[in-house]
């Protein structure tokens, strides 16, 4: 179906994917070079051109993936080529150093051409940067992976090159540009390339038909067309693009004398037209055909063989309402039994599984990784220190990261002596259960075969790539003073300090022999997540003395900050050190970030967050450490949070407070009990005495909340369908259906009136509060739009 | 007479008279001189003992099994009579998943070494009786299972004790008078005394378990088979080709396997006499209550069928006895048989147990079985269990608990329900995090072939922590003992559960249904709880279900009013995992039932705000984890 509807509008793009590397032929690509592929370019049709240099080494995969791409590509009417750049070449597209690794061309193509936003600075950024260069098609979908959504999206396959796509779907964003209508999708025009004043609002036009294919192809149709044609010919024998889109033709009658101001109201005309007819300014004075002398206005209908109407017009607003009510609007109806049917709770909204739904066809390079089954599972993770993706083929967030882990596999190629390798668990449920996975994915290290060490951090490549290099065996033996503090100046492991900023060095008398035993164990639990070494050689009172240390002790390194710490270890078991090298891993006045912010919650006190746009102005922090210090900040969590790097604080404030508000802000989130928020006022200072004082009072209870987050957050996103009463509805259809409680012993009487009872109870429940609607094929969805709104508000 | 006959088929004849004697004389004994103790004690090395004595045996219990023969599995040395197993044996399902394929393997045993898979016995699809004794062998041998062969109990008992686990324990007495006393009796003997029915003439029929197994003597006969289970058809399949004619009769009209979706009813691979019947190749079934028949034969050896009452009327010598057709002359069976064949079934033996034990029978419509509660427990007498095929009272014309696949599982259930109950192990479980909530039921209607054979009987149970944050996930439970589930599993159970079972349509099994109607098959997800074929269906109760509420549940309901229910819809491949089709209505399911959202989330997209959050919903990226 996608396919079909694109042959209807091939159009000319031509995308084009550079790279300077090249290894083998391939042989179902042309290869062209980069003349000949120039002149076979043909306006309106697309083509796909690899520029290669003629003596790349790496980039086979990339060529793979081309040559899948191949098909579907011409499915959309796209032709691909590769171009072999000769050194020499002059082409612009041949000089460009940039190296395409990996790509998967068609989702490339796809999603580089709609940028996801949020907030309204964020169109509004967008707006600024393209005025004078280049129009917006601006977008709202009630959620990813809508009918709506996938429209959008395919209109951007094809018209991405021409005009930026954006999409959001936030309510707040389509109600900030004045839209109140958030339970449909809408598609604005943002006339920007025209605007060459950077102060003026670039011009909208919004869609008014539904979103489909079509209706957005056609709706940006008329949104190229000219906004106003002067013609001299017959009204009946015009012909624009309108007509062939159905939209009717207005002409502006105009004459010599009058023609400045025509040509203004035509052009006004035009504005409020767009999208709905074609305007056009006709010259009586230069016309053969005859017009009745008062008529000011010709309407000529799309139908053929209707006859124009010459019409009388006082105002503009008489001619616009005449025009929109005379419209018949064809709607074309892409797929009646999708329309009526579909849409709704058959809508995936969970994006994990929309997007490897999405990419069901790709794919993966596999290969990269060994599949392990049960037979071959006890002998690889024994030969090789191996890292084992456990997960499960049907599974959204396991293939998800699958993709992850490829990448990290292509990353570490011919690098790394661990083998990367995964169990399908699907296939291989005992070996899984043996291996203790009861969850999917989940992603174990094997040293030996032996105690495997799990993975808990976020499921992407660079968490898992630092886990992986962090992997040394830990923790590492240091034999002189020389080393050790090589090691703690970090020169040691110095391509691993990016992965940890925290060194941990026991030291330890040699003859402490059960304190050893301890550490040791607790830096083989680290393995993976900090750097640990251990002293223990006779003159190991040269270092506790410099870093004035009681043995056993433990030094911590922070790298970023030049300090070297000791903690005594006394009497501290395996568990207790874990505890105080886990502890010292956090920062004490942390960069909040969607990666790091689980750690942190996991202290389970009120966040101090400091929003800034930007980083941290150095007085804050300074104040703030210095309250860390005096130790009055112990009961909560400072941290802050960068806009620049984490925007989603956007949202975040703008829950918090209805309008965002002015930064840097300081805000408590008691998040682990009441969820109330408070903000420190932002007509003071924040200096370490204004802070203390405010702490005080909210200690004291005398400060007031500025919101408190509701404690159920997480709503289902849509309802269920609810068998139960279609069932009940189905039953009482067919009365011969005997009640339970009369087939069955009848001897208790007692019981059976408590049986009623019990079971008029039962019923009453779930009506009351369960979530669960009626299933009805022409409300139901309304009464899920109402309550997907409802959650929102409550968010 | 019937315990003769036993003898006479089991061991040596006289034996078992004998024994009789015996019990009143070693019961004194027993208690002074303190007979050897075992916790648990199984009668019977067959499949359901042996699948005991390994769950027994893996746990470290102290255990027996007591077996008259000298090999496991002795039943099938003899039966079926052609050798022709009918439990599938399907060694190909292109799948790599062993759980999964053991929904296909009707005939290995559980345990934990892949050699004793039955696909390495046999590579027929329908595989020969002999593989089954040879299997059988192979794992009492391999697992080292303690059974102790050519020991008969004759007499079991109860002797109460107040230190005993139950109160009494039961005194099990051999063929040689050694008694041996056992805290846990579980009882696997089978069904293997033969059904028999008294009508005047019964002593000229031939039973199934003696009938000649030779096609060369049916050459040219009429033949009458009395019965219409999956014996009877086998007998008549076996001589079809040689017989003049064969005439099948019994009480009830036949009932298709692939009409009632119950693997006892007759299956297709006997069927061929069904196709002769309807083609009017002579063969032929009618339905008549046996016990009004009698068998009369006549000077020339021939057999011919009459009704008791006219025999009662007068004295007359075989050649004058009225017949049916003297009064009807186009009554069916006027015909004259050369062998009348009695292919009814077998029963429990409950001649072995003292009155004391109360062991009784299951009543009208299931008399062969003895009667246990849902937990496999007799309700006569607290420790003692009945076990494999003779505990198909539970789930009669129902579930497969009566035969290898299904009660390889009910086995195991009573096997966690003993160690909790005297061993203090509560039923394994796992736990998981609420995020985990939709796979691991995805994971399970999947690939758990307990569920799939012991649809409606046993079922998966995931019980709520508070909050609905985790739950705990409890395998195959006897789901009609879901009131006592916190007594039973030592689980706690007080903030909701899910319970996964499997189920066909409401109204689409039965012996008189067409199971091939035009759409008989659901495509659409909001039309899930109409489908016919074995589906996934998820309950979900806020509050554990009462006693009451499960004994009086719903007549066509497997278990009570549930607060919401859900339907996977079935399936063509059986499988559950398309994303739209199935995982996504569940996952709304379990959402509206625990209030919150399941989804997950692309912390990429969290970065550029993708998703309305506010910061306490960026711990849901731990969820993932």
């Amino acid at each position: 179906m996608m396919s079909s509807s694109f042959n209807i509008f091939r159009v000319g793009i031509s995308v084009v994917i550079m790279c300077i590397f090249y290894k083998s032929a391939v042989d179902s690509l042309s290869e062209l070079s980069p003349q000949k592929y120039f002149s076979t370019l043909q306006p309106g049709k697309a083509s796909l051109a690899y520029f290669c240099q003629a003596d790349s080494p790496r980039t086979s995969i990339f060529l793979e993936e081309l040559n899948e791409a191949i098909t579907p590509l011409q499915d959309y009417g796209i032709s691909v080529a590769k171009v072999n750049c000769v050194k020499e070449e002059t082409s612009r597209y041949c000089g460009k150093e940039e190296d395409l690794m990996k790509a998967y061309l068609f989702s490339a193509l796809l999603f580089n051409e709609v940028k996801y936003i949020t907030t309204l600075e964020d169109l509004q950024n967008i707006e600024n940067a393209l005025k004078g260069k280049a129009n917006i098609a601006f977008s709202y979908v009630r959620a990813i992976g809508t009918p709506e959504h996938r429209a959008v999206m395919e209109a951007a396959f094809v018209y991405g090159t021409t005009y930026q796509f954006v999409l959001t779907t936030e309510t707040a964003l389509l109600e900030s540009i004045g839209n109140e209508d958030i339970e449909n999708a809408h598609l604005y025009f943002f006339h920007c390339k025209q605007v060459l004043d950077l102060t003026l609002q670039c011009r909208r036009t919004l869609m008014e038909q539904p979103l489909t294919t079509l209706n957005i192809h056609q709706f940006i149709k008329t949104m190229e067309a000219p906004l106003l044609t002067e013609v001299t010919e017959d009204p009946q024998q015009v012909s624009t693009v309108h007509l062939q889109l159905g939209l009717p033709l207005v002409f502006i009658v105009s004459q010599q004398a009058t023609y400045e101001a025509d040509r203004r109201t035509a052009e006004w005309v035009a504005w409020r037209l767009l999208g709905k007819a074609g305007v056009l300014l006709l010259l009586r004075d230069s016309l053969e055909v005859d017009i009745p002398q008062h008529s000011n206005v010709i309407f000529r209908r799309a139908e053929e063989g209707v006859p124009v109407e010459f019409l009388v017009l006082d105002d503009i607003d008489s001619l616009i309402s005449h025009v929109e009510s005379n419209v018949h609007i064809e709607e074309i109806q892409e797929d009646e039994d999708e329309d009526t049917k579909s849409p709704n709770m058959d809508v995936q909204d969970d994006e994990v599984a929309e997007t490897v739904y999405r990419d069901r066809k790709r794919p993966l390079p596999l290969e990269l990784t060994v599949e392990l089954t049960e037979e071959t599972f006890n002998t690889t993770v024994v030969a090789s220190d191996s890292i084992v993706l456990f997960y499960a083929g049907w599974q959204a967030v396991s293939m998800a990261f699958l993709q992850s882990y490829i990448d990290l596999a292509i990353k570490l190629k011919g690098t790394s002596t661990m083998l990367l390798t995964r169990v399908n668990c699907a296939d291989w449920s005992d070996l899984c259960t043996k291996q203790n996975v009861t969850e999917f994915p989940v992603v174990k290290m094997y040293k030996e075969g032996k105690n495997p060490v799990s993975y808990v951090g976020m499921l992407g490549t660079e968490d898992l790539l630092k886990f992986i290099q962090l992997r040394i065996s830990c923790p590492v033996n240091i034999t002189s003073v020389q080393e050790a503090e090589e090691y703690l100046s970090g020169e040691l492991y110095k391509d691993l300090i990016s992965y940890s900023s925290v060194s941990v060095l026991g030291l330890f008398s040699p003859n402490m022999t059960t304190a050893k035993e301890d550490f040791t164990e607790a830096g083989n639990y680290l393995k993976g997540y900090a750097i640990t070494g251990i002293y223990s050689e006779e003159d190991v009172l040269i270092l506790s003395d410099k870093y004035a240390a009681t043995l056993p002790a433990l030094l911590l390194s922070r790298h970023k900050e030049g300090k070297i710490e000791s903690i005594p270890l006394a009497n501290s078991h395996a568990q207790d050190i874990i505890q105080i090298i886990t502890n010292a891993l956090l920062e004490t006045f942390p960069e909040i970030t969607v990666e790091n912010l689980p750690i942190y919650l996991r202290l389970q006190k009120p966040l101090l967050i400091l929003f800034s746009d930007g980083s941290i102005n150095p007085q804050y922090k300074k104040a703030i450490l210095m309250l860390v210090k005096e130790k009055h900040l112990d009961s909560l969590t400072p941290c802050w949070l960068n806009l620049k790097n984490t925007p989603v604080g956007r949202g975040i404030l703008q829950s918090y407070f209805d309008t965002m508000p002015p930064l840097p802000l300081l805000v408590v989130v008691n998040l682990h009990s009441g969820g109330q928020v408070f903000a420190f006022p932002s007509d003071q200072a924040i200096t370490e005495q204004n802070l203390l004082l405010w702490l005080k009072k909210l200690e004291a209870g005398l400060e007031n909340h500025i919101t408190i987050l509701p404690a159920q957050e997480w709503k289902p996103p849509l309802p269920a369908y609810d068998f139960l009463s279609m069932m009940d509805a189905a039953a009482s259809q067919h009365p011969t259906r005997k009640d339970p409680e009369c087939t069955k012993e009848m001897d208790v009487q007692e019981n059976d009136k408590k049986q009623h009872e019990d079971k008029s109870a039962i019923i009453k429940e779930p009506i009351e509060t369960l979530r669960i609607k009626h299933w009805n094929r022409s409300n139901w969805f309304k009464e899920g739009e109402k309550s997907f709104r409802h959650d929102n508000k409550e968010l | 007479m019937r315990l003769a006959a036993a003898a006479r088929l089991w061991g040596p004849p006289g034996l078992l008279l004998t024994f009789a004697l015996h019990p009143a004389l070693c019961l004194r004994p027993a208690r002074t001189a303190a007979p050897p103790h075992r916790d648990y004690c199984v009668l019977g090395a067959g499949p359901a003992g042996l699948q005991m004595a390994y769950f027994l045996q893996r746990a470290g219990r102290d255990y027996a099994v007591f077996e008259r023969a000298p090999r496991p599995g002795s039943f099938f040395a003899r039966y079926p009579r052609h050798r022709r197993l009918i439990s599938i044996n399907k060694r190909h399902t292109g799948k790599a998943n062993a759980e999964f394929n053991l929904r296909h393997d009707w005939n290995s045993l559980l345990s934990h070494d892949p050699q004793l898979l039955f696909r390495h016995y046999s590579r027929a699809y329908f595989p020969d009786a002999g593989d089954m004794v040879r299997y059988l062998g192979d794992f009492a041998d391999r697992l080292r299972l303690r059974v102790l062969y050519n020991t008969t109990i004759a007499h079991v008992t109860l002797d109460k004790d107040r230190q005993a686990w139950n109160g009494h324990y039961f005194i099990l007495t051999d063929q040689t008078g050694q008694a041996h006393r056992c805290s846990v009796l579980l009882v696997a003997t089978g069904l293997w005394v033969p059904n028999q029915v008294d009508f005047p003439g019964s002593e000229h029929v031939e039973g199934y378990e003696s009938v000649s197994v030779d096609p060369k003597d049916f050459e040219g006969q009429n033949v009458l088979i009395l019965g219409r289970g999956n014996s009877a058809f086998e007998t008549a399949e076996n001589i079809l080709g040689v017989t003049n004619f064969i005439h099948m009769l019994s009480r009830s009209r036949v009932r298709l396997s692939w009409a009632t979706h119950y693997v006892g009813d007759l299956r297709a691979i006997n069927n061929g006499l069904l196709d002769t019947y309807q083609l009017k190749s002579l063969d032929g079934l009618l339905e008549s209550d046996l016990t009004d028949l009698a068998v009369v034969k006549d000077h020339e050896g021939k057999f011919h069928i009459t009704l008791k009452f006219f025999l009662e009327e007068s004295n007359q010598s075989a050649d004058a006895i009225t017949l049916p057709q003297d009064d009807n002359d186009n009554f069916a069976m006027r015909v004259a048989y050369d062998r009348v064949i009695r292919c009814l079934g077998w029963k429990f033996d409950f001649s072995i147990f003292n009155k004391s034990l109360r062991l009784s029978s299951s009543g009208e419509f299931s008399k062969k079985y003895p009667l246990v509660k849902a937990s496999y427990e007799s309700k006569g007498s607290r420790g003692l269990f009945v076990l494999g095929t003779a505990s198909h009272s539970v789930d009669y014309r129902k579930s497969a608990g009566g035969f290898i696949h299904g009660f390889r599982y009910t086995v195991r259930a009573v096997h966690r329900l003993l160690e909790h109950r005297h061993h203090h192990v509560p039923w394994p479980s796992t736990e998981h995090p609420i995020s985990q909530l939709t796979n691991s039921i995805v994971r399970r209607v999947n690939e758990a072939s307990g569920l799939y054979q012991m649809f409606s009987v046993l079922a998966d149970v995931i019980l709520l922590k508070e909050n609905a944050t985790a739950f705990e996930y409890l395998e195959e439970f006897p789901m009609q003992m879901l009131a006592q589930l916190e007594t039973i599993t030592g689980r706690k159970a007080q903030h909701g559960l899910f319970v996964i079972n499997m189920e066909y349509g409401r109204n689409f099994s039965g012996p008189d249904k067409d199971v091939f109607f035009y759409d008989r098959s659901v495509g659409h997800t909001e039309d899930a709880w109409q489908s016919n074929f074995l589906h996934p269906v998820i309950y979900y109760y806020r509050h554990l279900p009462t006693e009451q509420e499960v004994r009086f549940r719903p007549a066509d309901w497997a278990l009570p009013r549930p607060t919401a229910i859900h339907h996977i819809v079935e399936d063509f491949l059986t499988d559950w995992t398309a994303p739209v089709g199935h995982i996504l209505p569940l996952r709304r399911f379990l959402e509206n039932c625990l209030d919150t959202d399941l989804r997950s989330f692309y912390a990429e997209a969290m970065k550029v705000g993708a998703a309305p959050l506010i910061i306490t919903g960026l711990a849901a990226v731990t969820r993932q984890k």
